[in-house]
């Protein structure tokens, strides 16, 4: 096999433009045309806390495995932004390719020996050939779309195809505009240079039963399919898409045809205290509520956390998490809300929390989170992240099993409290620490007065030992009890296994593409990821069966990893840390050598106790 | 023992409301408050109201933040579903609880710390939204729980208990509500339950946010001389703007009424009248109406309520209303049923919708 066979479908690139300029059109569209030309793909977009002018950069990934984890290795760069072509220079591998804009002179510091510098001059094209100030910067953009289809081999009419779709119809002078720039582009590429190079994309079929998507988009849709009907929030990035998506998917499923009026009341709260409130209100009225924001907003509404835990609300909460602390860096992923999810609010206080691997997982668990808060009366987290929220992922097409029902949980409607003599809110009828609610308005009978003040189990107020330790007991059995209806860890086992990788999330795809990597070398790993919280009794046991885990997070503090110690019996001596908190996507190169290096310090250790 | 509830007993004989209900039947577990606390005469004149509207009572919420005022939502309609929250966040629990059942009668009960210091964003969004919720301040100028701390709604050289005044001006809810566009404005005083029960049933009926602060003195930590939230300043700085009566839709409005004031105040002369008719068909009419005032109109009211309080005098009544209210709903554009009640089958889309909505994210 030669070299260059192998970097078909095998590559990496990046785009680096200035913000605001149209590029992430352009981007898209690069992403979904590889997409529809079957080829397993990714695209992370590394954008500023900026509307106009700071630098932004577009990865995509290629890989024929499936590999689609963020790779810090570009192949080729497509450097349109003057201000960074230094260190876009700078991250090319040897022997990468360098695309820029030719119509200005590029000083010849920033040449790099194996490095091709391919020069085309995009601007100079679009301004002959477009006339408003604006289309030409647009179709600045737009042309190196074109440049790149013919250098990667990139099939034009898939693109033509994905331009008439989105610009069929009223849009059609923006469809002939666009394809003229990104003919400008192509024809300019194939007549100056060899044509493709040997990163290049060839069709497959990879993608016949999959879709490009976000994991917000995803998630707000599953919302809708849960039938929530209350959702309240408070712009924050990288969130807001997430209710974005459930207010276009609410204009076209939960609209009376008759009538115009709409089946979901959608609230922008003032700011993330009065999101949860709406949450939470709407919630103890009996709807399924929920709101959407990240780490900054959690932090806001801990207070409004701890009434729901204590006086048992059903309320989802989707945690789009960002590097912190405080404003921290807004448009970055990380992981670093587990621990703060996990106990959020003062006091003894413990939450169910679901962790999505992709936007395929978002959807689903957004379902799931209304069913466990309902059926569990408490608060659940669905803790996505930056890159799985924001970023385009290709999943598998998202299946809807008509038999579902909502699982309501211990709801007593009029008729059942006929039944009964007497109802109280918070006994334990069943002995499974979850009792029974009404909902406010359906019978006398069912009133209660819900307080986050310190309680008896037939729900007056108490400032008595006893009567306070009997209820926060019994919640906190409730909790615990719930270990087993979260999503259970996704365990990939190797006979004679004698360690184990954990890990949580959007780290999946590294640890995957890692895995593989580490088992060229003939050592054995067992693979965890954890999906839900509390952790299920399988945790403990995947944890207890490895001399040595890794577990593979985002995050400084190693949050996952002081939860597995917290949370099961397994000894501090049997995990070990892979990290990786900078912002960016994990990737299978930070986990082989995290892996490695730990084995090394382990190796090390062992001989000296012996 | 940290919770009282009352003895059962109802005397055969009790006056019935439309339901077959007493007012012992509105009532709620012992009031915890000081013996003399405004905020009980303000339970008192609610648990009036509501019988007197014949609400029922598992069709009522009482929703409320944290602090003495915040106590009274269990001092009254036991029978109804009751939401202590968090402190200075009852409108945001209320606000979510509308929007899944807008069926329900919304009481907010605050006080003057819960909302106009720590709950004062809230305050003003859920004046801004319209919730349809009569919102109650019980106002009375200090912080009782924590002994006697100046709230924001002290006014300028009152003095607490210690002789200290303040210094800070007073945020003014009323006029915070006109500005805000609030479309139910009210003052009144814990101890004027003629004015207060009328108001309270105007409220509750009002389709929107219906804002009634209550002057309510605290017996214990600013009743002394020197306040201007006592109960011997508030009578002697009241004014009256307008005697109010309330009638639901159904009800016939008389020509003229005799409020239950004027049983022990018939000097009073018989004034002018004037009737305003709600958008649910229900009319308030207010009488000795004061000739310069207009309680439609939102900018006359904050003109004369702020010449007045150059005066010192304290203005109370029903003091604006906008007949016309679109509630938050109407603004949402919700369906007419109560949204946490919809059959799944209209909230999910289905398998089929998801398939052809794949095709666009090819």
């Amino acid at each position: 096999m030669t070299v260059e066979l192998d970097r078909v479908n095998d590559f990496a690139f990046k785009i680096g433009t200035v913000n605001g300029t149209g590029s992430a059109s352009a981007n898209g569209l690069l992403m979904q045309s590889i997409f529809r030309m079957g080829v397993p793909v990714s695209g992370k977009n590394v954008f500023p806390s900026n509307i106009q002018g700071l630098p932004t950069w577009y990865e995509i990934r290629v890989n024929r495995r499936g590999h689609v984890a963020r790779i810090p290795r570009f192949d080729l760069i497509v450097a349109m932004n003057p201000a960074t072509y230094k260190r876009d220079i700078e991250e090319l591998a040897p022997g990468g390719w360098l695309l820029h804009d030719s119509s200005w002179p590029m000083a010849d510091t920033l040449r790099r020996d194996g490095v091709t510098f391919i020069g085309v001059p995009l601007a100079e094209i679009c301004v002959s050939e477009f006339e408003a100030a604006r289309e030409r910067i647009l179709m600045k953009n737009i042309a190196y779309t074109g440049a790149l289809a013919a250098l990667l081999d990139i099939d034009m009419e898939v693109i033509r195809t994905l331009l008439e779709e989105t610009f069929g119809g009223r849009k059609k002078h923006l469809l002939d505009s666009n394809f003229t720039a990104i003919k400008l582009g192509y024809d300019y590429v194939r007549t100056h240079y060899d044509c493709p190079l040997p990163i290049r994309v060839a069709p497959m079929s990879a993608n016949d039963d999959s879709i490009l998507i976000d994991g917000n988009t995803a998630a707000g849709l599953g919302c809708v399919f849960a039938g929530a009907t209350v959702a309240a929030w408070y712009p924050i990035t990288p969130s807001t898409s997430l209710v974005d998506g459930f207010t276009a998917f609410a204009k076209r499923f939960r609209v009376d045809e008759e009538t115009g009026l709409s089946r979901v009341a959608i609230i922008q709260a003032e700011d993330e205290l009065a999101a949860a409130g709406i949450t939470i209100g709407a919630g103890w009225a009996g709807a399924r509520a929920f709101t959407s924001t990240s780490g900054a907003g959690i932090s806001l509404m801990g207070e409004f956390l701890g009434l729901a835990y204590y006086a048992e609300v059903p309320s989802v909460f989707f945690d789009i998490e960002r590097v912190g602390p405080s404003t921290g860096m807004p448009t970055r992923t990380q992981q670093g809300d587990l621990l703060l999810c996990a106990y959020a609010s003062h006091g003894d206080t413990k939450h169910i929390c679901l962790y999505p691997r992709d936007p395929a997982e978002c959807f689903e668990f957004a379902v799931t989170a209304f069913d466990l808060a309902e059926r569990y009366q408490t608060p659940v987290f669905v803790l996505s992240d930056l890159d799985i929220g924001m970023n385009d992922w290709v999943v598998p097409k998202l299946r809807w099993d008509d038999r579902y029902r909502p699982d309501r949980g211990k709801v007593l409607d009029a008729d059942d409290l006929e039944k009964i003599e007497k109802f109280y809110r918070y006994l334990d009828v069943d002995g499974d620490g979850i009792p029974y609610r009404t909902v406010p308005g359906e019978s006398p009978k069912g009133a209660y007065f819900t307080r986050g003040s310190g309680h008896t189990k037939y729900g007056t107020y108490t400032e008595d030992s006893d009567e306070y330790l009997e209820v926060v007991d019994r919640l906190l059995r409730k909790i615990n009890g719930a270990a087993d209806a979260v999503p259970a860890p996704e365990i990939r086992s190797r006979p004679e296994a004698r360690f184990g990788l954990v890990s949580i999330g959007g780290c999946d795809g590294a640890v995957r593409e890692a895995l593989d990597e580490l088992e060229e070398e003939g050592e054995r790993y067992d693979y965890m990821r954890v999906r839900g919280f509390p952790f299920s009794q399988d945790v403990t046991r995947f944890l207890e069966a490895h001399e040595m885990n890794f577990v593979v997070e985002q995050n400084r503090d190693a949050q996952l990893k002081s939860l597995l110690l917290l949370e099961t019996t397994v000894g501090k001596e049997r995990l070990a840390s892979v990290l990786s908190y900078g912002g960016l996507p994990m990737s299978a190169h930070h986990v082989v050598s995290g892996v490695r290096e730990r084995l090394g310090v382990g190796v090390q250790q062992e001989g000296a106790s012996a | 023992m940290t919770h009282i509830a009352k003895p059962r007993v109802i005397h055969p004989r009790l006056e019935k409301n439309e339901l077959g209900l007493t007012r012992r039947d509105y009532e709620g577990t012992m009031s915890t408050l000081c013996a003399g606390c405004g905020h009980d005469s303000i339970t008192a004149a609610l648990v009036e109201a509501v019988w007197d509207l014949a609400v029922p009572p598992h069709r009522a919420a009482k929703l409320s933040g944290i602090g003495c005022s915040s106590k009274t939502s269990a001092y009254f309609m036991s029978q109804s579903h009751g939401f202590n929250s968090v402190h200075g966040r009852m409108p945001s629990i209320a606000a979510g609880a509308n929007a899944a059942n807008r069926d329900l009668v919304y009481i907010g009960i605050s006080g003057d710390g819960d909302s106009l210091s720590i709950g004062l964003g809230q305050l003003c969004h859920a004046i801004r939204r319209n919730l349809n919720l009569i919102y109650l301040l019980e106002n009375n100028g200090v912080y009782g729980l924590t002994k006697g701390q100046f709230s924001a709604s002290a006014d300028v050289g009152s003095k607490s208990r210690r002789g200290v005044p303040n210094e800070q001006p007073p945020i003014d809810p009323v006029l915070l509500s006109l500005t805000l566009g609030a479309t139910f404005v009210a003052r009144s005083f814990s101890g004027d339950k003629d004015q207060l029960v009328p108001i309270l049933k105007a409220g509750i009926r009002h389709s929107g946010f219906a804002m009634v602060d209550v002057i309510s003195p605290c017996v214990t930590f600013n009743d002394h001389v020197g306040s201007t939230k006592s109960y011997a300043h508030t009578r002697e700085h009241y004014l009256e703007v307008a005697e109010t009566a309330f009638f639901e839709p159904d009800e016939v409005v008389p020509a003229d009424y005799v409020p239950q004031a004027s049983e022990i105040t018939t000097e009073i002369a018989p004034g002018e009248t004037r009737d305003v008719r709600m958008h649910d068909g229900s009319v308030v009419r207010f009488r000795h109406v004061a000739e310069d005032y207009d309680p439609t109109n939102r900018d006359a009211a904050y003109q004369y309520i702020r010449r007045h309080q150059a005066r010192g005098e304290v203005v109370t009544g029903l003091l604006f209303v906008d007949p016309e209210s679109r509630d938050h709903h109407a603004v949402l554009g919700t369906v007419r049923e109560p949204l946490w009640d919809l059959p799944f089958d209209e909230l999910c889309p289905g398998s089929e919708a998801l398939d052809a909505l794949m095709a666009n994210y090819r």
